[in-house]
């Protein structure tokens, strides 16, 4: 039976999922626990769990999360918390340094089943420290995986398959879908973890996309149907591993990419996206790949600017039509 | 003291001076390459804290652990072929002479960025402590590692949870080439232990049974759950901070006081070997360690000469063994260093 619930719930039964089913899974990070979570994730489990399974950490990103590295390594299912991915920033030694490269260099002596999680992207009128994105930083880190559920179901289904492996995991959630709606099965069976979803079928364009701009993507390919553009949208659902057998089956179908993403066009995730596909789709694609990305500023306080920043539904469909023409 | 305790330190001691000459002259010689820092001088910390740990224990390390590994029961041949890089080093080849690791022993890595030791420690005190057990974590750093944010962050979070973390500083007085008066504001590092009411402690690291007597009460305070501990162990590395460096920086009067009057090895021995000190000797040490020197001599098993160079002889053909294990050992393949990569993916396939 599925449930319409919003996706910072599907993170909390998640956690508590997991929390009752293992002794060895705890939940690290700034108001984790007596205050429920800044996004309310963490709500009601510090009365349930109490506070060495729901530590409320000082505000010290680099030690905390090292911290969770530290406890991976003696046994523990540390889940991380970081406020923001904004303040990953002061994490990465410990993300990148650590928890990426130990299972490595000790000769694979060391399992690292550690979960970073942290909400990025553009909400409303943060400013530029607290608006970025950051996920093409992590994807150029061997022996990380990243993974960006867009629904409260793959909420649902990735946080728990996250816990659950041995590998250290980002998993990059956005501070405007916290407060999305939608259904959430608990009982339906998950996808691997890195599979790329279909979230809608047609033939004339791919629109590749992941985490809040697959909303985006979804209302543009409806606005592009009532002008006879049929577009396929792709929710990639994690940025490493790329499921490229998914993306290149539906170039094959469509001949023509466009690759919708939140962050700043330059050396961003979607550059990586376009190499990949055309270095294995290249005679199948109509068209070069197009990117509909951020522009190369940070983000602006003022809310009209902010919302020209980045893309919006018109920009998709325009880029779209623009590529079907 | 016991004696047989004694004489496995001072073996150690012996063990981990001949190891670490041995691989500077490997290096010389381009089997060992990259960057490798050499123990020399700091022998009595490792030597002394570790012997007073468990085998249940923790230990976090730095990039200069080679001494570390040793004391801690990984076979030296073992810690040579990774230094050499190959198949049968601990590490497997993959991480190097600043990257050890052995599970078995729980010795939980050598970390080479600066600060990396108090969190990893921290993590793994948590998880002791979160379980109830009567386990330690042994965090090892130096001097120049106390101005890292994760220094200051990580003694907080210990501090305030309780953890059982026992912060050993191996204080050899440069970061590098930086002395500690021109880095620390306080050069005193357990002061900064007070700032997290951290019970913390600075004794002489160049004296081996000075080093063991203050891990054991500090670990018996960490065992009976009073949380973490710090010990600062002043002493002084004879060489470059590593192979690539000289040393110039530091004035050779200064190096060869250390050399002549407090190289933790002749300490060690005259601790140890059956032999009247002489008047200089009695009138230089003061009246604490004359009583302790008189206080060995007095038991009856302790080592003549002869045992001592036999001993000394035992240990080059360990390290000459070891030298020969990293050498026969083969180099390991692409396969395997996808293989470390991927030890923790289990049955899964990607797409």
């Amino acid at each position: 039976m599925a449930d319409e619930i919003y996706y910072w719930q599907a993170l909390n039964r998640a956690l508590d999922a997991e929390l009752a089913a293992d002794d060895s899974v705890i939940v690290l990070g700034e108001d984790v626990g007596l205050y429920g979570g800044s996004y309310r994730v963490t709500e009601g489990l510090y009365a349930k769990y109490g506070e060495w399974r729901l530590r409320d950490t000082p505000i010290s990103e680099g030690s905390f999360t090292g911290l969770g590295v530290g406890a991976a390594l003696a046994g523990l299912r540390p889940v991380v918390e970081i406020m923001t991915v904004n303040f990953a920033l002061l994490a990465f030694d410990a993300i990148i340094n650590m928890a990426a490269k130990i299972p490595f260099m000790s000769g694979g002596q060391f399992p690292m089943p550690l979960v970073v999680r942290m909400p990025g992207g553009v909400a409303k009128q943060l400013a530029a420290q607290h608006s970025q994105r950051l996920e093409q930083m992590l994807m150029n880190v061997p022996g990380l995986r990243i993974a960006v559920p867009a629904t409260p179901q793959d909420a649902w289904w990735q946080l728990r398959q996250a816990i659950r492996s041995d590998e250290p995991i980002v998993l990059l959630e956005h501070e405007l879908l916290y407060f999305s709606k939608a259904s959430l099965d608990m009982q339906l069976e998950a996808p691997p973890m890195h599979r790329a979803q279909v979230r809608r079928e047609g033939k004339d364009l791919t629109i590749i996309t992941w985490s809040r701009m697959l909303d985006l993507s979804l209302r543009a390919a409806g606005k592009l149907a009532d002008n006879g553009i049929e577009a396929e949208v792709i929710d990639l659902r994690s940025l490493r591993p790329v499921d490229w057998e998914r993306c290149a089956a539906s170039l094959k179908k469509t001949h023509r990419l466009l690759i919708v993403e939140e962050d700043s066009h330059f050396a961003g995730a979607g550059a990586e996206i376009a190499a990949g596909l055309g270095e294995r789709c290249f005679y199948e694609l109509d068209a070069p790949p197009q990117r509909v990305a951020a522009r190369e500023i940070p983000i602006p306080y003022n809310a009209t600017l902010e919302a020209a920043a980045i893309p919006r539904v018109a920009d998709i469909v325009a880029a779209a039509g623009k590529l079907c023409g | 003291m016991e004696v047989d305790l004694l004489k496995t330190m001072l073996r150690d001691m012996l063990l981990a001076r001949a190891f670490e000459e041995r691989a500077a002259q490997e290096y010389a010689q381009g089997n060992i390459a990259g960057f490798l820092h050499l123990y020399p001088g700091e022998e009595a910390i490792a030597v002394g804290v570790l012997r007073a740990a468990e085998p249940a224990d923790y230990i976090v390390s730095t990039y200069r652990e080679h001494v570390h590994a040793l004391v801690r029961g990984i076979p030296p041949g073992v810690v040579m072929a990774e230094l050499f890089g190959k198949k049968d080093g601990c590490s497997g080849g993959m991480g190097g002479s600043m990257h050890l690791f052995d599970r078995e022993r729980r010795f939980m890595g050598g970390y080479a960025i600066v600060g990396e030791t108090f969190p990893v420690a921290t993590g793994i005190g948590y998880a002791v402590a979160m379980r109830r057990l009567p386990e330690a974590v042994i965090c090892f750093f130096g001097d120049g590692a106390v101005n890292q944010g994760t220094f200051h962050e990580s003694l907080n979070m210990a501090a305030l949870w309780k953890l059982p973390v026992l912060f050993v500083c191996e204080n050899n007085h440069y970061q590098i080439g930086t002395e500690i008066h021109r880095h620390s504001a306080v050069a005193e590092v357990w002061k900064r232990a007070c700032g997290y009411r951290i019970p913390a402690k600075r004794i002489d690291g160049m004296d081996v049974l000075a080093v063991h007597e203050a891990t054991v009460a500090a670990l018996e305070q960490i065992r009976a759950g009073n949380g973490p501990q710090l010990l600062e162990c002043e002493t002084y590395r004879f060489r470059g901070h590593s192979m690539a460096d000289p040393g110039s920086y530091r004035p050779k009067v200064e190096l060869q006081a250390f050399e002549d009057n407090e190289d933790p090895v002749k300490i060690a021995i005259a601790e140890t070997v059956a032999a009247y000190p002489t008047g200089e000797q009695i009138a230089a040490a003061g009246s604490g360690n004359i009583e302790r020197l008189s206080g060995h001599l007095q038991q009856s098993e302790l080592l003549t000469a002869a045992q001592l160079e036999a001993m000394r002889k035992e240990v080059a053909e360990v390290v000459e063994e070891a030298v020969h294990f990293a050498a026969r050992s083969p180099e390991p393949a692409m396969e395997d260093a996808q293989a470390a990569l991927d030890c923790n993916r289990h049955d899964e396939v990607l797409i």
